[in-house]
């Protein structure tokens, strides 16, 4: 028999974004920037958005704000290429399009009455700076809450003043360590691998969140098992070229998951098979 | 058109043919149909049922396509798949996604227009209804539906034909795709020719399709004739010389990811993307923009894009896939892998396109038993 697709009547044209406006710019680093716009909505951490610059294109890019501020969206960009120069180069009251959120964002809900360990790389604090308001804002509802983070340079590092304020606070551990720095540099230099060890967390009663380059995200696996947690504690961040972010246009497969959809986020033990394959 | 009301099959003549092409038209369709043209059958729109080639044969072999028509042949149906597929009609091989537009608050997205088409696809082949089914899997199913393909896809009518021979790349028997159509279609033909007679046997498939046969001369038809049309179809499948063996076909890729034996299909690739062109359940595709010259419009457009291009797999550091031989892994391993996971079921449907036009001759179902063979114990 022939069947006649049942299209649910709230379908949209999914690729089609609204106009927002910048309504502020920060500088992180020499290269990145964050960003806010005048448009809000909910999201999870983890989150993405699709970010339009007129005539240059289309990217995707998390959600980098807290997410009990539903009045305003906010991004944190690395400028490397035609899109994100765009971007850079927006001041405020420019308009760009925005549409989202998109994808599975941080087991926030099952790390409730666990311990977190947050370890990023570079850029990768950006998607994991939601974690961590949200964490704070409902501090009771988690154990140890540790951060390590790790950066080319002093000079790489994003969200500085807040990594201070963090690091301020009781209720909160933070590490942070550099690839290589000046003699006036006084705390870690190496690779964030080498924190696991040195901070406290229950392995049978943590979750860890983990975002950076790939080969990164590997050793803090590997370090992490050291440590005795499993694989069904850790969670992952992964990237893959993006056009559409719902699930048609194809860029994003890894093995057998759409990043977009299934992702960004997964669950260690459900990519562990394929993350190691050459250019997979 | 009055209603028509029709239980079992019947037998029409090409007269028959005729008065159901001039219905659809009357409808408002657009029959699109195979036609021979510059020695390919292509799929373009028929005025009438006169249009449709006679004595056209086909030959598809690694690397080679050939289509010939012969003098005093009166057969409408005895070739296969058309060079290019349906997906074209459903699945914008160009679309404007939207319009943007500069002004003094910053710029405004627009829509674009986009023409009502309603296509009948008549003389549609069993693999290439499946084909139509995987589409819809991937591009309606999910929680994001592509609104482009759904407005061509949902009044398409499907007049299916009944393989009753198969090219040499066929082996649409062994995905469970064919020759015969069994879903998917609102009338479906099986060609009989004998020395007194040239009718087909018709099975009705939907209420759509019984009142197309509003005005269509026909018979019941006789067990003889249903029992001849097994036969004609049982023989296609027959003939088939290829064939995939699709048992635990998923694990098993995922065992041979790793396999040298894609650096050897790789000196052969010439990463050229023919393959996921003419496949009709690839799906993929690029969004990019384009700018007039005062760089005040912009068009954000849709193409057809192709895991064999380097751009695929692009991030800021340089593509994930390199080389070639993951660009083919990636292809064969969503085809026939990865896709039971994302959508159930295999994303190949054995029409064999993909292996008459690869210029290289690289072969699906061979490479497949290979590696079944060097993921054997
Ligand atoms: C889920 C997700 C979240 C991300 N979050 C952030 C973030 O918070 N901050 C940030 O700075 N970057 C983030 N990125 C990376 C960011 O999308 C890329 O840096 C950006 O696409 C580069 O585009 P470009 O045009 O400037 O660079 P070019 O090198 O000129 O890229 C050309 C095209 O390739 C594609 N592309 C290139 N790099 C990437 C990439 N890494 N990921 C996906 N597509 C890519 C894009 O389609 C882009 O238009 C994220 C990527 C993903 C997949
Ligand atoms: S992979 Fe080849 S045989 Fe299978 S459906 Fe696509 S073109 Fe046809
Ligand atoms: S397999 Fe053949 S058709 Fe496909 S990209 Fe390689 S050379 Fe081209």
């Amino acid at each position: 028999m022939q069947q006649r697709s049942t299209i649910a009547p709230n379908s949209f044209d999914a690729l089609i974004p609204e106009t927002a406006r910048v309504t502020s710019v920060r500088k992180e680093t020499v290269d990145t920037f964050t960003m806010d716009l005048d448009r809000g909505f909910r999201f999870e951490p983890g989150q993405f958005n699709m970010l339009y610059a007129f005539g240059a294109g289309e990217v995707p890019i998390s959600i980098s704000g807290d997410p009990a501020d539903s009045s305003r969206l906010v991004h944190t960009i690395r400028s490397v290429g035609a899109v994100t120069k765009r971007l850079e180069a927006l001041r405020p009251g420019d308009m760009l399009g925005v549409r989202g959120p998109y994808g599975e964002g941080w087991p926030m809900a099952k790390a409730r009455g666990h311990d977190i360990v947050i370890v990023a790389g570079g850029i990768g604090l950006a998607p994991l700076r939601p974690v961590i308001y949200h964490a704070l804002r409902h501090r009771d509802d988690y154990g140890n809450v540790v951060l390590l983070y790790g950066a080319r340079s002093p000079e790489d590092m994003i969200f500085e003043s807040e990594l201070h304020r963090w690091r301020g606070r009781f209720d909160m551990g933070v590490k942070v360590i550099v690839d290589r720095a000046p003699s006036s540099w006084r705390t870690h230099v190496g690779v964030v691998t080498t924190l696991i060890p040195k901070v406290y967390f229950d392995p049978i009663d943590t979750i860890a969140m983990v975002c950076g380059p790939e080969v990164m995200m590997r050793f803090v696996v590997r370090e992490f098992q050291n440590r005795g947690l499993t694989e069904d504690k850790i969670y992952v961040s992964m990237e893959r070229n993006m056009k559409c972010a719902v699930g048609l246009c194809g860029h994003c497969q890894f093995g057998p998951e759409f990043i977009c959809a299934d992702g960004p986020v997964f669950r260690y033990d459900r990519v562990r098979d394929i993350i190691g394959i050459r250019e997979i | 058109m009055t209603e028509v009301s029709i239980s079992g099959k019947v037998i029409l003549g090409l007269e028959g043919l005729g008065k159901i092409v001039s219905n659809l038209r009357r409808e408002g369709y657009s029959v699109i149909a195979p036609v021979f043209e510059a020695g390919v059958m292509k799929l373009a729109e028929i005025e009438s049922a006169d249009d449709l080639p006679r004595g056209v044969r086909d030959q598809q072999e690694k690397g080679t396509y050939r289509a010939e028509q012969i003098e005093g042949e009166r057969d409408l149906f005895k070739n296969n798949v058309s060079c290019f597929s349906y997906k074209s009609f459903l699945h914008d091989p160009h679309l404007c996604v939207f319009k943007a537009k500069k002004d003094e608050n910053g710029f405004t997205i627009e829509k674009p227009e986009r023409e009502e088409k309603r296509f009948a696809f008549f003389g549609i082949r069993s693999c290439d209804l499946t084909a139509m089914s995987k589409l819809d899997d991937v591009l309606l199913q999910g929680d994001y539906v592509d609104s482009a393909y759904d407005d061509r896809r949902k009044p398409v009518m499907n007049i299916a034909v009944n393989c009753t021979t198969s090219a040499d790349t066929c082996f649409c028997a062994s995905m469970n795709s064919g020759p015969r159509a069994r879903a998917n279609f609102d009338l479906a033909l099986t060609e009989i020719i004998d020395d007194e007679r040239h009718v087909f046997l018709c099975e009705v498939g939907s209420d759509e399709g019984a009142k197309l046969l509003c005005g269509v001369p026909f018979e019941d038809a006789p067990d003889e004739d249903d029992r001849a049309a097994d036969v004609l179809i049982v023989a296609a499948a027959k003939m088939q010389m290829r064939s995939i063996d699709t048992s635990g076909i998923a694990e098993l890729l995922q065992r041979v990811q790793t396999s040298h034996r894609f650096e050897e299909i790789a000196e052969r690739c010439l990463a050229c993307a023919n393959c996921t062109m003419v496949c009709p359940t690839c799906f993929c595709t690029n969004i990019f923009d384009v700018t007039d010259l005062t760089g005040d419009n912009a068009e954000r457009v849709r193409h057809w894009d192709s895991c064999f291009t380097l751009s695929y797999s692009q991030l800021h550091g340089g593509s994930v896939r390199q080389s070639v031989s993951a660009r083919y892994r990636q292809f064969i391993t969503h085809k026939l892998g990865t896709w039971h996971d994302q959508f159930g079921g295999i994303g190949c449907v054995g029409c064999g396109r993909c292996i008459a036009w690869c210029p290289t001759g690289i072969d699906i179902t061979e490479e497949m038993a290979v590696f079944r063979q060097l993921a054997a114990p």
